[in-house]
């Protein structure tokens, strides 16, 4: 295949890759993040202890992490064509990513908020703060480093499954690259398209990255160096010494 | 301010019961600052929980501003409407700051403002007047790893603060801080309770900070207070542990044919050469083995440990002489234990 025969083929899968990823992400991340801090809050000695919630939603989620893809999106079929109206093509195959794509979100959610100190948690409660207020106001800002940690690992994990779409006809980066390069032995063409999955999933890591780092960073290296902060400290505590 | 009786807490993990508080009976009088010293694993931390219920005591009450916070709790490890309000009313500092790293100093600040529902205009009006009341009016928009501990736990009690609190909890608000930085951070809040009149009940394992600011202290050992009151009854309470605690001499008698008394002197007494009197009155000699005089929660206190020649019952006139100038005395090596604590009146 020539260039100019390519490259519309390949800019086509370029655009069906994004309407997955983008959107199956989209639902993952607004179904996952409050399952994920479902888990926790509901987990014992949470903010909502709740034994039977934590176990059936904790079940849930190990059945739909443990489903092979592939078996999943054939499996949901006819709720996919309930959904969309069809059951092959891009948007068919939103459904089933999303779906895959939320448990696994949930679970990284849980360790994220997991993580916060539990002392912050007290501190707000101690102020007069309700659950809602503590997982607006602490758990999920002060975990937020984490989180969009966390969503990078799931676009990038969805961008795999997606590959996988081909079976319903949903097309993207991957399909064309086992179609048209390795089922046509077009070795050529199939490690362009894996190159260009590479170049997108390292520029997606690096954005998430430097995301994370952004908000990690906010105060922490930046600023005076520990030197000055000791020496600054010990300034009002010399005033007192001379007032006394 | 501050009551609670008969509170007790029961730990339950995997079948074990671990007795945490075991019936304290504290009371904290309004505009006091109350501290309660025991070390780690007394039931301090319990306590303070308590006071605010993020512990829901086994049994007991707490009352705090004339109302019984142990009634609002209701049922069910969740805390209502009432008691959150209540708890809004109360402030309270960590030894580990607590400060949301997501926000700035500011934002931390008004935080307990945003809880009570305050506007954002007036909220940040507040927090800047609170971070100016703690000294930190310059680092309104930094963020809590830019600061220094003692930084740190100052933007703590402005956010303590925000609220309007009548009562402050403090728990071992300064335990991670170095001496210097926890002196200033005591001198802020003795300065808060004084101008704002504030209530403060603290627990610390450190003798140093009951010294420091403390109007009346508490000491706790395995869940129960073995020793309370006014740190002026303490330090005339004879063979009281928190007294000596606080106020420690030193020195060994250099013989056994001796007598060893630790002499205290407070308020006129201090003043009085007894121990010249002394030795001129009954012509003994006399050793002075240790002596200090220290500012003890803003009483001058004086303390000697003095050796006498002779046994105990050799010396029973000059110590009835010693106690009859309104002084206490405490012999410390005394043969019969049961007599040791027999004080002055």
């Amino acid at each position: 295949m020539t260039w100019s025969e390519m490259q519309p083929l390949l800019e086509q899968a370029c655009v069906e890759t994004l309407v997955m990823v983008g959107w199956s992400t989209l639902i993952a991340v607004a179904v996952g993040l409050p399952l994920g801090i479902l888990l926790v809050l509901t987990d014992r000695n949470g903010l909502l202890q709740n034994t039977v919630v934590s176990k059936v939603l904790g079940q849930i989620v190990n059945v739909g992490r443990s489903m092979p893809f592939i078996i999943l999106m054939v499996a949901l079929t006819s709720f996919t064509r309930w959904v969309t109206g069809t059951s092959i093509g891009s948007e068919a195959a939103i459904v089933p990513l999303a779906i895959s794509g939320i448990p696994f979100f949930a679970r990284l959610v849980e360790t994220a908020v997991r993580e916060v100190d539990h002392g912050l948690v007290e501190a707000v409660q101690a102020m007069g703060g309700n659950t809602w207020t503590l997982v607006r106001k602490v758990l999920v800002p002060e975990s937020l480093p984490s989180l969009i940690a966390s969503t990078t690992t799931t676009v990038i994990a969805l961008i795999g499954y997606s590959a996988m779409a081909g079976a319903v006809g949903g097309g993207g980066l991957g399909d064309f690259a086992v179609r048209y390069g390795y089922q046509r032995f077009d070795s050529e063409l199939m490690w362009i398209t894996v190159a260009i999955l590479a170049v997108v999933i390292s520029l997606i890591q690096f954005a998430g990255d430097l995301a994370a780092r952004a908000l990690h960073r906010r105060g922490a290296r930046s600023g005076p160096g520990p030197k000055l902060l000791f020496l600054k400290a010990a300034e009002p505590a010399a005033d007192v010494g001379k007032v006394a | 301010m501050i009551t609670t009786s008969g509170l007790t807490k029961v730990y339950r993990s995997r079948g074990r019961e671990v007795t945490a508080l075991d019936g304290v009976d504290l009371h904290v009088r309004e505009g006091e600052v109350y501290g309660v010293i025991g070390q780690s694993g007394a039931g301090k931390s319990s306590l303070i929980r308590c006071v605010n219920l993020l512990e829901r005591p086994t049994s007991g009450t707490v009352t705090v501003a004339g109302q019984d916070l142990t009634a609002l709790a209701g049922r069910g490890p969740r805390a209502g409407r009432e008691l959150r309000q209540a708890r809004s009313r109360i402030g309270m500092v960590f030894q580990h700051f607590n400060l949301l790293s997501s926000r700035t100093v500011q934002d931390n600040v008004e935080l307990p403002l945003e809880i009570l529902g305050t506007s954002g205009k007036e909220r940040s009006r507040r927090a800047l007047e609170l971070l100016d009341l703690v000294g930190l009016a310059d680092k309104a928009k930094a963020y809590p790893a830019q600061l220094s501990g003692g930084q740190k736990q100052r933007v703590g009690i402005a956010r303590a603060l925000a609220g309007d609190p009548k009562v402050l909890l403090s728990d071992e608000a300064t335990s991670a801080l170095d001496p210097e930085t926890t002196r200033s951070i005591l001198q802020l809040l003795r300065d808060l309770n004084r101008r704002l009149g504030l209530t403060v009940l603290l627990i610390t394992h450190e003798m140093d900070v009951v010294k420091q600011i403390c109007d009346s202290a508490a000491l706790m050992e395995r869940g129960r207070v073995v020793e309370s009151g006014t740190v002026a009854d303490l330090l005339a309470t004879p063979g009281s542990e928190l007294a000596s605690a606080l106020f420690p001499v030193g020195g060994e008698a250099s013989g056994d044919d001796r007598t060893v008394l630790d002499v205290t002197f407070h308020g006129d007494s201090a003043t009085q050469p007894v121990i010249s009197q002394l030795s001129r009155t009954y012509n003994i000699d006399i050793s002075i083995l240790g002596a200090a005089i220290d500012t003890v929660g803003g009483l001058q206190v004086g303390r000697m440990r003095i050796e006498l020649p002779g046994r105990y019952e050799d010396n029973v006139v000059p110590v009835g002489f010693l106690r009859e100038q309104g002084l206490q005395i405490d012999v410390v090596n005394r043969e019969e234990p049961a007599l040791v604590k027999e004080g002055a009146k």
